[in-house]
């Protein structure tokens, strides 16, 4: 390790502190009292201006020093903590930021050393507690008194053994000194702890400083000692320094990319070795599947981030915009653990800061007005995340003023986006979604911090470039709530295979919603022709249908869809592009399978139907469809949005806040039964002969593990009966079974129901208790009684005997 | 002695081309490829290599020959490109041959249209020409192209 590398580690840490320290500033402001975050955040910046004296960043310590001054004062409770003292605070942690990236860029600490931050945080010193201190002040300033003593021996060290010394030091001063350490200030790092416990460290004889050769072994376990000691002797939990290491993003991105090759491997050879007599292959090759599946899902692990990486940023910057707005602003975060892979959380950071910038700075009044609207003058920011079939939906809400309608219809009138004739027509729900045009800005006065007219326009395009959707709704006087949905992760996708002129396409699960097919004595009637255009009747609502192989000039085109389709049954891939549906004509349906995303070459970019490729099972290459691209193309996104509109104008009504999605199955005899689509990892379809009995329990193979299927009419049966009706095996000559594969407590198992009806949102607000075992209580969902399943009332019921729910998926999918 | 420098030749409506060997990657037999439509027709498809996916050039189209009759299935030779490996389609692989730098003669001045600028010259050898190819723009495929190409 040499000094480089010193004072890499030096920025990495300090960084890491540094976001520590925006979030505990701002929670001490809320509560002043808690002891703990104070001498957390007094610490770190101890630590950061001992590091720099040690490293001879000399700006840097001053300011750091300016600050520790003020913070000493407020830990032994002669301040108190006031808002002007909090944005000095965090006007030095800027500072110390803007320092640390000089110092990243060109090495030393730059020209500019804050001379009036550093007078600010003077005078508020001096405004309670006129004399710097007595007892305390001596723990600052002693260790650089001593510096003599304890550091030039160091320094004269070869520079690549300092981490090792320096974690001798440590070990020892925790060791003989750990009164001195919890007494004083339990340093983060070795060198102060070294430092202020001068008696052991300057004792250590020189034979213990370990020879030069030795080093290497040695320094990567320093940091790890350096961190466990003060937590132990502290007792505050921080982060499981010890088990963790850090690893560079470039190796992990590697790792994906071989851990994908090792994928595309795994497939070919499973391909082949089905074909192949030989078992023992074959018992090898499934065993190399299971592994190569453990591994990717390990691997995808540690790309992982959870959410909260980047909110807890947002109390700062919601703190720094309402207090120049002059508002008064609680955040509130729901779901700070849900994990993300790493790229999309760095490609959600800006939009979603932006977000929550304008719910302070648009939708939150000011503490007058929300008094005069009968509201707490504290405004409310919720960040919400959670998980749902497969993605994350990110809210953010705000307890504020809401969208007015009537000033973004002006708005967009006056830019020219719209019409007056559009704006006066337009539903609701289009109204809100206005603000995401290029160019449109509602603020009556442009601030800092928004109304420049960029902004919403970036954050749609930002998410949508991440495969993700931006939604808003919004009640006036009630609060605007903005929900971004994106996936888990770009690199490995779940993809549904359809061929289409004898070539296999991939389409991204994400955008898919459901299957149809046409048989083909039905075809006649389930297509029809609007004016030309394909289309079919869906549930009562006209499907616009796109033929893959048209679209892409595949085959001959057929004169007139409609005709040349009859004869044949139809596949239709009902897909969801910009918020419309449309079907699309497939020859065949493949499979759905887990594939490798491989970007396209940069030649075949301007090529806008396809999202990438990937290498398939046999080893051939497949496209990706790129959804909206091929809407766009097809046009299907720019023609008239009328159908939608009239659909959301029926739901304008209702509010749409507290809408859940639920996924309607026939129950037995005429009955409706429902379980939220939260709970569903996907549905499926199996042939009767793959279902095999255990004991009495039907279970399936399903990507290699064995998935116990519970029978919905079984579990539905009266008790007395139940047990004969577990006892029926499968019926040989029935069609394929419908199975929803549910995730519960980490655990996978199948629903087998008669028929799947629909996937709804709706309120479900009215309900009844449940007149039967298994069920949670009866709602009312579009206008019909539905029971809702208790689902894990079923799974306790459920003797699922010898066979244990197979552990939770490795697909990002079902990911919880 | 004069600089010499290493071609890998290969065939293409009988005519002899050649590309510096340091730039080639491998020659590999026919694979099964993908097609890709709406991509510029230069574009014949996708190929696996090993994992990779690599784009296939159908380099007569490129040139501007016409196309290949014979039914054989062409050959890969896989080069090296600013955008990465990229496989141009030929019809038979020829010898690897060292040129002297002398032999070297720029394309005559009735070579004209988008063909000149992939062709950078001609080897004489004793017994026929080796055009020698300009990787680069012989890996671009954009639409301009097909249309400069007569397409």
């Amino acid at each position: 390790m040499n000094d480089n590398e010193i004072v890499k580690d030096f920025l990495v840490e300090s960084y890491e502190n540094l976001d520590r320290l925006d979030r505990d500033l701002v929670g001490l402001e809320r509560n002043p009292d808690d002891k703990e975050a104070l001498a957390g955040v007094f610490r770190t910046i101890h630590t950061i201006k001992g590091t720099c004296g040690f490293l001879a960043f000399n700006k840097l310590e001053k300011v750091a020093h300016a600050g520790e001054n003020l913070l000493t004062l407020l830990r032994d409770g002669r301040l108190a903590l006031n808002p002007e003292i909090t944005t000095a605070l965090l006007g030095m942690v800027d500072a110390v930021r803007q320092m640390l990236k000089v110092i990243e860029t060109s090495g030393h600490d730059g020209e500019v050393d804050y001379p009036e931050l550093r007078e600010t945080l003077k005078r508020l010193q001096t405004t309670a507690a006129p004399a710097p201190s007595a007892s305390s002040a001596p723990v600052n300033i002693v260790p650089v008194n001593i510096v003599p003593a304890n550091v030039v021996p160091i320094n004269i060290v070869p520079a690549n053994i300092v981490p090792a010394t320096i974690d001798q030091v440590n070990v020892a001063s925790a060791n003989k000194a750990e009164k001195t350490i919890v007494a004083a200030l339990a340093e983060t790092t070795a060198e102060t702890a070294a430092l202020k416990s001068p008696s052991p460290a300057s004792s250590l004889p020189p034979s213990e400083i370990p020879s030069p050769p030795a080093p290497h072994p040695t320094a990567p376990a320093a940091p790890t000692a350096n961190k466990a000691a003060p937590t132990d002797s502290e007792g505050r939990p921080r982060e499981a320094s010890s088990e963790t290491i850090r690893v560079g993003v470039n190796v992990l991105d590697k790792m994906m990319t071989l851990v994908g090759e090792l994928v595309l491997a795994r497939n070919q050879l499973l391909q082949t070795s089905s074909t192949m007599k030989d078992t023992g292959l074959q018992a090898v090759s499934q065993r190399m599947n299971l592994i190569a599946t453990e591994l990717q899902e390990a691997v995808m692990k540690t790309r992982m981030q959870p959410i909260g990486n980047i909110w807890n940023q947002f109390p700062r910057t919601v703190r720094d915009v309402a207090l120049g707005c002059g508002k008064q602003v609680r955040v509130e975060m729901e779901g700070k653990e849900t994990e993300l892979d790493k790229t999309i959380i760095e490609a959600i950071k800006d939009p979603l800061t932006h977000l929550v910038r304008n719910s302070v700075d648009h939708g939150i009044e000011l503490p007058a007005d929300r008094a005069q609207a009968g509201k707490d003058p504290s405004g409310r920011l919720i960040l919400r995340a959670f998980h749902e079939g497969g993605q994350v939906n990110i809210e953010i809400s705000d307890d504020g003023a809401g969208l007015n309608l009537d000033r973004i219809r002006r708005k967009a009138v006056e830019r020219a986006l719209i019409t007056a004739e559009q704006a006066a027509r337009m539903p609701e729900r289009e109204v809100f979604n206005l603000i995401f045009l290029p160019g449109f800005s509602t603020a009556e006065k442009v601030t800092n911090v928004s109304g420049r007219g960029v902004g919403m326009d970036v954050v749609k395009t930002n998410v949508e470039r991440i495969g993700g959707t931006v939604d808003i709704q919004s009640t006036p006087g009630r609060g605007t709530t903005v929900r971004v949905k994106i996936p888990l992760t770009l690199a490995i996708i779940p993809a549904l295979v359809v061929t289409c002129a004898g070539d296999r396409y991939a389409i991204p699960q994400v955008s898919l919603l459901e299957l149809v097919r046409i048989e083909a004595d039905k075809v006649s009637t389930g297509i029809e022709l609007v004016h030309g255009a394909p289309v079919h009747r869906l549930r009562g609502r006209l499907l616009p249908l796109v033929y893959l192989s048209r679209e892409l000039k595949l085959a001959n085109d057929p004169a007139s869809p409609g005709e040349a389709a009859a004869g044949a049954a139809v596949n239709i891939v009902v897909l969801q592009a910009d918020g419309r549906q449309f079907g699309l004509v497939v020859d065949q349906i493949n499979d759905t399978e887990e594939i490798v995303v491989k970007p396209l070459r940069k030649q075949l970019k301007t090529v806008k139907t396809f999202a990438g490729s990937s290498i398939m099972g046999d080893g051939r290459v497949a496209l990706i469809l790129d959804v909206l691209g091929l809407a766009q193309r097809a046009n299907v996104v720019t023609e008239t949005r009328d159908r939608q509109l009239t659909e959301k104008a029926q739901q304008a009504g209702s509010t749409a806040e507290n809408k859940r999605t639920f996924l309607l199955f026939a129950g037995l005899g005429d009955s409706r039964m429902a379980i939220p689509l939260s709970s569903l990892a996907r549905l499926e379809e199996f042939p009767v002969t793959q279902v095999e009995m255990s004991g009495s329990q039907w279970v399936t193979q399903y990507r290699g593990q064995i998935l116990p299927l519970i029978r919905l009419n079984v579990v539905m049966e009266e008790r007395r009966n139940r047990l004969r009706a577990l006892q029926v095996p499968p019926a040989a000559d029935s069609g394929p079974i419908q199975v929803l594969v549910l995730q519960q407590e980490g655990r996978l198992f199948g629903l087998v129901v008669d028929q799947i009806l629909d996937i709804v949102e709706d309120r479900a607000d009215v309900q009844s208790a449940a007149t039967r075992p298994n069920v949670l209580y009866s709602v009312v969902i579009g206008e019909r009684i539905t029971e809702l399943l208790d689902i894990p009332a079923i799974l306790r019921g459920a003797d699922l005997g010898a066979v244990r729910p197979v552990p939770l998926a490795k697909t990002a999918e079902v990911a919880n | 002695m004069a600089h010499s420098s290493q071609f890998c030749t290969f065939y293409l409506d009988k005519l002899l081309f050649g590309v510096e060997l340091k730039g080639v990657q491998e020659v590999i037999r026919s694979l099964e490829m993908t097609k890709v439509p709406l991509a510029p027709s230069v574009v014949s498809g996708l190929i696996n290599l090993r994992g990779q996916i690599v784009t296939a050039v159908d380099l007569r189209r490129r040139l501007g020959l016409p196309p290949d009759t014979s039914g054989a299935r062409p050959m890969n030779v896989v080069v090296r490109s600013e955008d990465g490996a990229v496989s141009l389609l030929v019809d038979e692989i020829g010898d690897v041959v060292e040129v002297e730098e002398d032999s070297f003669e720029s394309p005559p001045e009735t070579l004209r249209g988008s063909v000149r600028s992939m062709i950078l010259g001609v080897h004489k050898l004793k017994d026929r020409l080796l055009h020698v190819l300009d990787i680069e723009k012989a890996c671009q495929m954009t639409d301009a192209a097909d249309a400069a190409a007569g397409l």
